[in-house]
């Protein structure tokens, strides 16, 4: 193929927040010079919903995927119809990054329910013989650093038989004692969950610590809402038997794009949550939950 | 992208499981085969820009790490394993060092995370994002430290706050195997990175300490049931992990560091474990000097854990590098040996031997090595364990070797040469036999007569010279030759020349099969009988005379047994110099006759170092040096005159030439120089107390004239040569041929003798007439001609410049 084109853009990490100038290039190469009807370039900003099957039913959920919300949608046009000359011709670019009326630019989120997604698209109309040509590109937006100091929250916790929920018989259960700390659950998202966790005793052997970090996402419409919890990661901390009374070390980084601030709107949610996973021998699984608060510093 | 990202992330899931059930049913061997080919797919896998692929391979490998399955094997597999993920993180590096290449500016070796553009830093935060969301713990943290150095590129601080993050990260390791050795790794990297950062170091090794006693816990305990492996093979699987910590630690630490690290060890129970590990890592200097201590510690050990003899052998290796405190020697000797003498298997006790022989040899007499010597054999006697160690007691031998120099007090050791008898497979033998002359050679002064030394290093020697058969190659024949010369060179009975000759005869005899050995004889006896005639000032007495002529009749026999025919043309006429040397003429005569008898079995090519080469110049120059030993020889009273030289003559005009050789020729012109010097009044040198043909004749005018005739018939064949070369390729031969003949009569003819001056004049235009001729050197000629003429009663020569006209160039 002879022409192709590409957006460039500035940033090597594509972050921008709300107000700054999003600026890049588009390079369009070709051996031969390219005749166009002109090319434009769009910033499109979305809120993807949609129903899970678990909550609405397979169909509906098929059917019925919520309207996508719609931050951004803005197109200007880069250059009139002509012609570009054979090589490369670069044309730069600056969208400034506003809203429109009282919409907010949400943090970009890849999750399962809700995605929130920025795209820049660049068009180029050609003549009827010649198919047009397109190239999208995923650009970041980060919201500004909450104002104010984050205060920790730190928790502590003990698990044994007696505090765990959910149990059948309590009875054949091995013994056990667990103690733990969050440094903090409210968490700034550029930085690691932290804290401690030691076995002080256990009668089964221990085969796995596990911290599991879950979103919840909510979705709301007209025929109520649907909450979804779906794991993001699962991040092991421990391996076998750990030696009891040695604290190990709690430590997960959060993944970029899966996680984002969290954020609460009339139409939707989003939140996370944070389980200790701990697998004893026998196949005994426990866990502990705990809610997240996460935040952009 | 977020489709991307998740299918990325699902797809390295499955590649791991998958791949990893493929390893469990192989092979040791396969097994390396495999992790080799591993390591191969990520270069390649890298090569190709698969950047995500060459991740999945490093984490399915160093989730192998996390398999214990064979117990025995996880040292090797470690080894296996980090040397590919060495090659991943230094291929990261690279890659994002490449991206900072600005401008065709190369980052400086120590940049700094300014220096490095946007691009480069957001591939590397990257890598550390993809790394932190791997699932599983061991090969989270093995990938992550293997690209610990490009922290360099994202912050100052960056390594400093990730060492001990991943030093914390191991304690949740729950074996504790796997746990040391991912702690070797960290240092490993660790030091590499950031040598500084000595906090980690020591972090990891309390860390270690405190979860030392999960090593007796019931997981570790019901899995070495389960693969049936004893906690003595067990242990010292550590060690190796253990000891590259202990090393990283101890490396430029203070003293009082070191007294910690120890006092700590001390105190947790059945500690062997540690203390060898001390022991192999710490400082020399600093185990020496508390030698006493640790011998005490390891009294104290656990007689089912850590094996003894592994403490005692570490023990050892540090006493033999420093020295123990000077009171405590005997003492440590003693406590050590107790326990070694003790061990049972064969293979335990000599390992421990070995190390320990060091320090005995090092502070103690003949008497300690020899009992330690004998305490040895008795070991490794029964049942022919020695037959297993082989390379333990050659590494014996050779530290008492190195620490006795002096040869006599190692043979009186009694149990030495018992000693030796251990090694009877026969190369061993040989090989250690070699060792001892070696150091004899190196080390042994002053010639020696010394019965013990003799007697010892002769049935040495023996034993190499009888090693040899049609099968040794010819660089192990010289090497032992080289060795028993070197040996027959530093014996000597001083005064005694019997007793020398005799040992000569008797060595002769041992080392038959060794032409160079018999010719260091020759040599040695013919020095015995210059020696004599040395003593005697010259005058043989009858005892004397009889004496010499043993030995050169000892040259005379033994020369023929020899297979190198310049050696034996060589040696007969250097012994027959020698018999000259001492008045034994006929002995004399007879080496002569020898020679000459045996210059027609000269063959035209003779192999020179591997390669074969004409033999006419080696022939040429034995005979030229020939001709002047027979000027002196006095012609024998029986035969006719000048019988020796007319002998050579017929063999020379016998032997066949090689065709298109001049080398006959150039013969006979010595032949004439010769006979020159042999018309003369006087000779030009002599041998003292024999007489030369030239007061034997007194100038006799019979004589003379035998002596023209022979001058005239070797002229002619010189005539008859150079007349054959009259061709047209061989016209330059031709023309040097009759120059050096010409150059020749005059330096040794008279040319008053009117026929002799023609045939000189002759030969002059001979030798320019095709204008082959070297003009400088002709010019020469005459002016050397011209000045000779000057010089009184050289009236004539002004005659003959007058007739050799100069070939002018046209």
């Amino acid at each position: 193929m002879g022409t192709s084109l590409d957006i460039k853009i500035k940033r090597a990490n594509k972050v921008y927040h709300a107000g700054e100038m999003l600026s890049g290039v588009v390079v369009i190469s070709s051996k031969d010079s390219v005749q166009h009807q002109g090319v434009s370039l769009t910033m499109e900003g979305t809120v993807n919903l949609q129903l899970s099957a678990k909550s609405v039913g397979v169909f509906e959920a098929f059917y019925n995927s919520v309207k996508p919300i719609q931050i951004l949608n803005s197109t200007i046009e880069m250059v009139k119809p002509g012609k570009f000359p054979s090589g490369k011709t670069e044309i730069p670019f600056e969208f400034p990054l506003h809203v429109k009326g009282n919409r907010v630019l949400y943090e970009t989120y890849h999750g399962v329910f809700v995605n929130i997604q920025y795209t820049l698209r660049c068009d180029m109309r050609r003549s009827l013989l010649a198919k047009d040509l397109t190239k999208t590109c995923e650009f970041i937006v980060h919201s500004a650093p909450q104002r104010g100091k984050l205060t920790p929250s730190p928790v502590d916790f003990t698990i044994t038989p007696e505090t765990l929920q959910n149990v059948k018989e309590r009875a054949l259960l091995p013994k056990f004692l667990i103690r733990g700390h969050l440094n903090s659950t409210n968490c700034t998202v550029t930085q690691p969950l932290t804290g401690e966790l030691v076995v002080e005793h256990s009668d089964a052997a221990i085969r796995s610590i596990e911290l599991q970090l879950v979103r919840v996402e909510t979705c709301g419409c007209a025929e109520g809402y649907a909450r979804d919890a779906t794991e993001i990661q699962n991040i092991q901390i421990a391996d076998g038997d750990v030696c009891r009374g040695l604290s190990v070390p709690i430590h997960m980084v959060f993944p970029r794009l899966f996680t984002c601030p969290t954020l609460e709107t009339t139409n939707f949610k989003v939140e996370f949550e944070v389980n200790v996973v701990v697998l004893l021998h026998a196949d005994h699984l426990i866990t502990e939950n705990f809610p997240l608060k996460l935040c952009r510093t | 992208m977020s489709e991307k990202v998740r299918t990325r992330l699902e797809e390295l899931d499955d590649f791991e499981e998958g791949s990893q059930k493929e390893l469990l049913n192989l092979t040791q061997q396969d097994y390396v085969n495999r992790i080799e080919e591993l390591n191969q797919s990520l270069k390649d896998a890298w090569a190709s820009d698969q950047k995500v692929k060459a991740l999945k391979i490093v984490i399915q490998c160093s989730k192998l790490l996390s398999d214990t399955s064979v117990i025995q094997f996880y040292p090797s597999k470690f080894v296996l394993i980090t040397d590919i993920l060495d090659t991943f993180g230094k291929l990261v590096y690279e890659r994002i060092f490449s991206m900072c290449v600005d401008n065709r500016s190369i980052l400086p070796d120590h940049f700094s995370p300014e220096n490095v553009n946007d691009t480069a830093k957001e591939t590397c935060l990257n890598w550390f994002f993809k790394i932190a969301s791997i699932r599983e713990l061991i090969p989270r943290f093995y990938v992550e430290a293997s690209i610990l150095k490009c922290n360099k590129f994202l912050s100052k601080t960056g390594i400093s706050e990730c060492l001990p993050r991943l030093t914390c990260m191991i304690r949740g390791i729950g074996d504790p195997l796997v746990s040391v050795y991912a702690r070797a790794y960290l240092c490993r990297v660790g030091m590499e990175v950031a040598p500084q950062l000595k906090e980690s170091l020591n972090k990891n090794f309390f860390d270690f300490l405190l979860t030392f006693k999960q090593i007796h816990g019931d997981t570790v305990q019901n899995q070495l049931v389960v693969q049936g492996v004893e906690l003595p093979s067990y242990l010292p699987l550590y060690s190796p992990a253990m000891d590259w910590i202990f090393q990283c630690i101890s490396y430029h630490a203070p003293e009082v560091l070191l007294t910690e690290m120890m006092e700590r060890c001390k105190k947790l129970g059945n500690n062997a474990l540690l203390l060898n590990s001390v022991m192999s890592a710490f400082r020399a200097e600093f185990v020496a000097t508390r030698s006493m201590d640790f011998i005490g510690m390891i009294k104290e050990c656990d007689e089912s854990g850590f094996p003894k003899h592994l403490l005692f052998r570490s023990l050892g290796l540090n006493l033999a590098l420093a020295d123990p405190p000077e009171s405590d020697r005997l003492q440590i000797l003693n406590e050590a040996w107790k326990v070694i003498t003790k061990l049972k298997n064969p293979q335990d006790y000599i390992n421990c031997a070995e190390v320990w022989v060091e320090y005995t040899c090092k502070h103690f007499t003949k008497r300690e090595v020899n009992t330690v010597l004998a305490d040895v054999i008795k070991h490794m006697t029964p049942d022919r364990a020695f037959e297993d160690s082989y390379p333990q007691l050659q590494s014996i031998i050779k530290k008492v070797i190195a620490h006795f120099h002096d040869f006599s007090v190692l043979f009186s050791v009694e149990k030495f040469l018992p000693f030796l008898d251990m090694f009877q497979k026969e190369c061993v033998r040989v090989e250690v036999c070699k060792h001892i002359m070696e150091a004899f050679i190196k080390h042994q002064q002053e010639p020696t007569k010394d019965p013990v030394i003799l007697n010892a290093l002769l049935h040495i020697c023996k034993t190499m010279h009888d090693s040899v058969n049609a099968l040794t190659l010819e660089d192990e024949k010289r090497t032992l030759a080289h060795l028993i010369n070197g040996f027959i060179k530093m014996v000597s009975f001083g005064r005694d020349f019997e007793q020398q000759l005799s040992f000569y005869v008797e060595s002769r005899s041992m080392f038959c099969n060794l032409e160079p050995v018999l010719v260091q004889l020759i040599h040695s006896v013919n020095r015995l009988a210059m020696e004599t005639r040395k003593v005697m000032k010259g005058n043989h007495s009858r005892k004397t005379a009889a004496f010499v002529r043993a030995c050169v009749a000892y040259c005379f026999i033994t020369i023929p047994s020899l297979v190198g025919i310049f050696t034996r043309l060589n040696l007969y006429l250097h012994s027959g110099q020698v018999a000259l040397a001492n008045q034994c003429l006929s002995q004399a005569d007879a080496f002569f006759k020898a020679a000459i008898s045996l210059i027609p079995e000269v063959p035209k090519m003779i192999n020179i170092d591997g390669k074969m080469r004409p033999s006419e110049s080696f022939l040429l120059e034995f005979l030229c040096n020939f001709f002047s030993t027979l000027l002196v020889v006095p012609d024998h009273p029986e035969h006719g005159v000048l019988f020796l030289v007319r002998e050579l003559l017929n063999v020379i005009q016998d032997y066949t030439w090689e065709d298109n050789s001049d080398d006959k020729i150039r013969i006979y012109t010595c032949v004439l120089h010769l006979l020159s010097a042999m018309s003369q009044e006087t000779y030009l040198y002599h041998i003292d107390k024999v007489d030369s043909n030239d007061s034997l004749y007194g100038g006799d005018s019979k004589f003379l004239a035998e002596n023209n005739k022979l001058c005239e018939t070797v002229m002619a064949q010189i005539l008859e040569h150079l007349k054959t070369l009259a061709k047209d390729e061989a016209l330059k031969r031709q023309s040097l041929l009759g120059l050096s003949f010409f150059n020749s009569i005059l330096a040794h003819g008279d040319l008053r003798n009117n026929k002799l001056n023609q045939l000189s004049v002759n030969l002059w235009h001979l030798a320019q007439r095709h204008g082959c001729a070297d003009t400088r050197t002709m010019v020469k000629t005459l002016d050397y001609i011209k000045k000779r003429s000057k010089q009184p009663g050289m009236n004539h020569l002004t005659e003959l410049a007058l007739r050799l006209p100069l070939q002018t160039r046209t």
